[in-house]
C-alpha cells in the first residue's frame, strides 16, 4: 500500500469513559486508540462487542466528548483541526461539508418522506431541490430500495430498508470523511453486494472511510488497513488515573 | 459565518434583590429563591452566541429560567444586568442600552416571537389576516393590496387556508392558532426568531407538522432561532446546539446530540434518562 499522501484523519491515544453521576459509576469505553485514515482508503475497526468501536466514531463526530487524546482532521483547505477540542460551530460546519456519519439507527422527523431525508445533506449545502432529488433517486435505485417507498416516511420500514435510507443519506453528500457503523448489519446478501459496490466507488472517488462491519468478510474485502480495539480497561484504573 | 446575537452575563432578578441573591441561589443551593430577601433569581450569568441560520435550543425543567432569558432579549422583561448585542446589516445593536423607541423598532422590524400561549402573540379581537396586517403596518408596509397579498402568501406558507384569513383566531384549533402566530412572526421576515414552547400541549401529529414548518423556514430564510422547550424530542429535531438551564444558570452546553447522548452534568443525565 502506498501511503505517501497525508492522512485525512489521525487519531492519537483516544480514550473515552462515561461518568454516570447518579449511579456513582464509571463506564470505561475506548482506550488508547491510534489510527490513520487516508483519502480513497478504508480503515476498519474490529474488536469484540463493547470494545468501544462505536465510541471511536462518535468521538470523531463529537456526539461523544472525548476524555483524552487527539483527533486530528485535515480539512479540504489543508488545515489541521483537533476535533476533540474544536469549537462547536466549526464541528457543525464540518458535519455539513466534510464529515458524514452513517449511524446504526435512523433519526428523522416523523412525517418526512424518505427522499427528503436523504436529500437533506445536499439541501443544507445549498443545492436546489430538484437537482438534489435526481442524485437521491440515483442512489436509492442503486441500493435496491423500491421506488414506491421513496415518497413515504421510513417510520414503518423494515430494519434493512431503514438502513439503506440511512446509508443513502451518508453517501449522497460525498463527504471527504465517511464514518460507517455496521452499515450492512441487516441487509440481505444481494443488497449487501450492491452496497459493497457503492463503497468501492466512493474509494475510487477518493472518499476516506472509517468503518465498523458486522461481517468479517466485508473487512477482508473492503479494508485497506485494520485496527483492532482491545476491551476497555477496568474502571478502577480510570479512577486511579483521575484521582 | 455571521454572528446574529451575542449575550453576555444576562441576569434577571424578580423582586427587590439584595447583595447575597446570586451567592445564595443556583443549582448548588437547590433553589432560585434568595433566602435573605425572597427575590427570584430567574437567570444569572447567561451567556451564549447565535449565528445566522442556526437553531439554538434552551432546555431545562419548568422554572429554570428559559422563558425569562428569551423575554429579556425580546424586551418583554427588563434584565437586571448583562449585555446583549444584535448584529444585522453591518450594524451592532446594544439591546439593553437603547431607548424604548429603538427597542420597539427592532421588535417591529427584526425580531419575531412565538409564544406557547397564542393569546400572547395574537390579537384575538381581529382576524387572522388582520393580525398579520397589523404587524406589516408596524413595519411600514402600508399599501392595502400589498398587505393583503403578503398575508395570503404567509398563511398559505404556514398551511392555514387562505379562505379563513378573515376569521377570528378563536375559531381556530390550537395547532392553527400556532400557525397563524408563526405567520405573524414571519411577516417581516425577521433575521432572529424566538420560539417559546410553541408545540407544548399540541397533539403529536400537529407538533410534527409545526416542527417541519420551523425547519423549512430555517432552511429557506436562514433565520436564526432560539427554541425554548422542556421537550427533549423537540430539541433533538430542531437544535444544532443546546443550553441546559437549572435554577437560572446554564449548567451545560454543547452540540445537541452530545448533550443528549453524552450529557456531562448529573442534572442533564437525569433529564435525558427520564425522557427515554
Ligand atoms: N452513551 C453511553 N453512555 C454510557 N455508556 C456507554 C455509552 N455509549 C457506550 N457506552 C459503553 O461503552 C462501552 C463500549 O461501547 P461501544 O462503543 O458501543 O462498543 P462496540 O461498538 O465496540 O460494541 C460499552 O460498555 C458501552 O456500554
Ligand atoms: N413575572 C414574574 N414575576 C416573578 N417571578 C417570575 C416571573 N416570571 C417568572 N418568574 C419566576 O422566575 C423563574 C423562572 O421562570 P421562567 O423563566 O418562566 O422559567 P421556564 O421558562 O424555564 O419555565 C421561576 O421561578 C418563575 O416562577
Ligand atoms: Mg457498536
Ligand atoms: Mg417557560
Ligand atoms: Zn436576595
Amino acid at each position: 500500500m502506498n501511503n505517501t499522501e497525508q492522512p485525512i484523519l489521525r487519531v492519537e491515544n483516544y480514550g473515552k469513559y462515561f461518568q454516570l453521576h447518579e449511579q456513582g459509576k464509571i463506564i470505561p469505553s475506548s482506550h488508547d486508540v491510534n489510527l490513520d485514515v487516508y483519502p480513497g482508503q478504508l480503515t476498519a475497526l474490529i474488536g469484540p462487542t463493547g470494545a468501544g468501536k462505536s465510541t471511536v466514531l462518535k468521538g470523531i463526530y463529537r456526539s461523544y466528548l472525548p476524555t483524552s487524546g487527539r483527533l486530528l482532521f485535515r480539512t479540504k483547505d489543508n488545515v489541521e483541526i483537533d476535533l476533540a477540542q474544536a469549537d462547536e460551530h466549526l464541528i457543525l460546519e464540518l458535519r455539513r461539508t466534510e464529515i458524514a456519519f452513517v449511524t446504526q439507527f435512523l433519526h428523522a422527523l416523523p412525517r418526512q418522506a424518505t427522499q427528503d431525508i436523504v436529500a437533506q445533506p445536499l439541501i443544507r449545502r445549498g443545492m436546489d431541490y430538484s437537482q438534489a432529488l435526481n442524485i437521491v433517486h440515483e442512489t436509492l435505485s442503486a441500493m435496491n430500495l423500491p421506488k414506491a417507498l421513496w415518497s413515504i416516511s421510513p417510520a414503518t420500514f423494515s430494519g434493512g430498508e431503514k438502513q439503506r435510507v440511512n446509508l443513502a443519506r451518508g453517501l449522497v453528500s460525498r463527504p471527504r470523511l465517511l464514518l460507517l457503523d455496521e452499515p450492512t448489519a441487516s441487509l440481505d446478501p444481494v443488497t449487501t453486494e450492491k452496497v459493497i459496490g457503492l463503497i468501492e466507488n466512493l474509494k475510487n472517488e477518493g472518499v476516506a472511510m472509517l468503518a465498523i462491519f458486522h461481517q468479517p468478510e466485508l473487512v477482508e474485502r473492503l479494508a485497506d488497513s485494520v485496527v483492532k480495539l482491545n476491551p476497555p480497561i477496568v474502571a478502577e484504573q480510570i479512577l486511579k488515573e483521575i484521582a | 459565518m455571521d454572528k446574529v446575537l451575542e449575550v453576555n452575563n444576562l441576569s434577571k432578578v424578580y423582586g427587590q434583590g439584595c447583595a447575597a441573591c446570586f451567592e445564595l441561589t443556583g443549582p448548588e443551593h437547590d433553589t432560585n429563591i434568595c433566602p435573605k430577601c425572597g427575590s427570584v433569581v430567574a437567570a444569572h450569568n447567561v451567556s451564549f452566541d447565535l449565528y445566522k441560520g442556526e437553531i439554538l435550543g434552551i432546555m431545562g425543567e419548568s422554572g429554570s429560567g428559559k422563558s425569562t432569558a428569551v423575554k429579556c432579549l425580546y424586551f418583554d422583561q427588563k434584565p437586571t444586568s448583562g449585555r446583549a448585542s444584535f448584529f444585522n446589516d453591518e450594524k451592532q445593536y446594544d439591546l439593553f442600552n437603547m431607548n424604548a423607541a429603538h427597542q420597539r423598532h427592532l421588535m417591529n422590524h427584526k425580531f419575531g416571537m412565538v409564544y406557547q400561549n397564542p393569546h400572547l402573540g395574537l390579537n384575538f379581537d381581529i382576524s387572522a389576516g388582520g393580525n398579520i396586517a397589523e404587524r406589516l403596518l408596524m413595519s411600514e408596509v402600508d399599501h392595502y393590496g400589498e398587505i393583503r397579498k403578503r398575508a395570503t402568501d404567509l398563511l398559505k406558507r404556514t398551511e392555514v387556508l387562505a379562505e379563513r384569513m378573515d376569521e377570528l383566531p378563536k375559531n381556530f384549533s390550537g395547532g392553527m392558532q400556532q400557525r397563524v402566530q408563526i405567520a405573524k412572526a414571519l411577516a417581516i421576515n425577521p433575521p432572529l426568531l424566538f420560539l417559546d414552547e410553541v408545540t407544548t400541549g399540541l397533539d403529536l401529529s400537529v407538533q410534527a407538522a409545526i416542527l417541519d414548518l420551523i425547519l423549512e423556514i430555517q432552511q429557506e430564510n436562514q433565520t436564526a432561532m432560539i427554541v425554548v422547550t422542556h421537550d427533549l424530542g423537540v430539541i433533538r429535531l430542531l437544535a444544532g446546539r443546546t443550553l441546559v438551564m437549572k435554577y437560572g444558570r446554564i449548567i451545560e452546553n454543547g452540540l445537541t446530540d452530545q448533550i443528549l447522548e453524552d450529557p456531562q452534568h448529573a442534572y442533564t443525565q437525569r433529564l435525558v434518562a427520564s425522557a427515554l
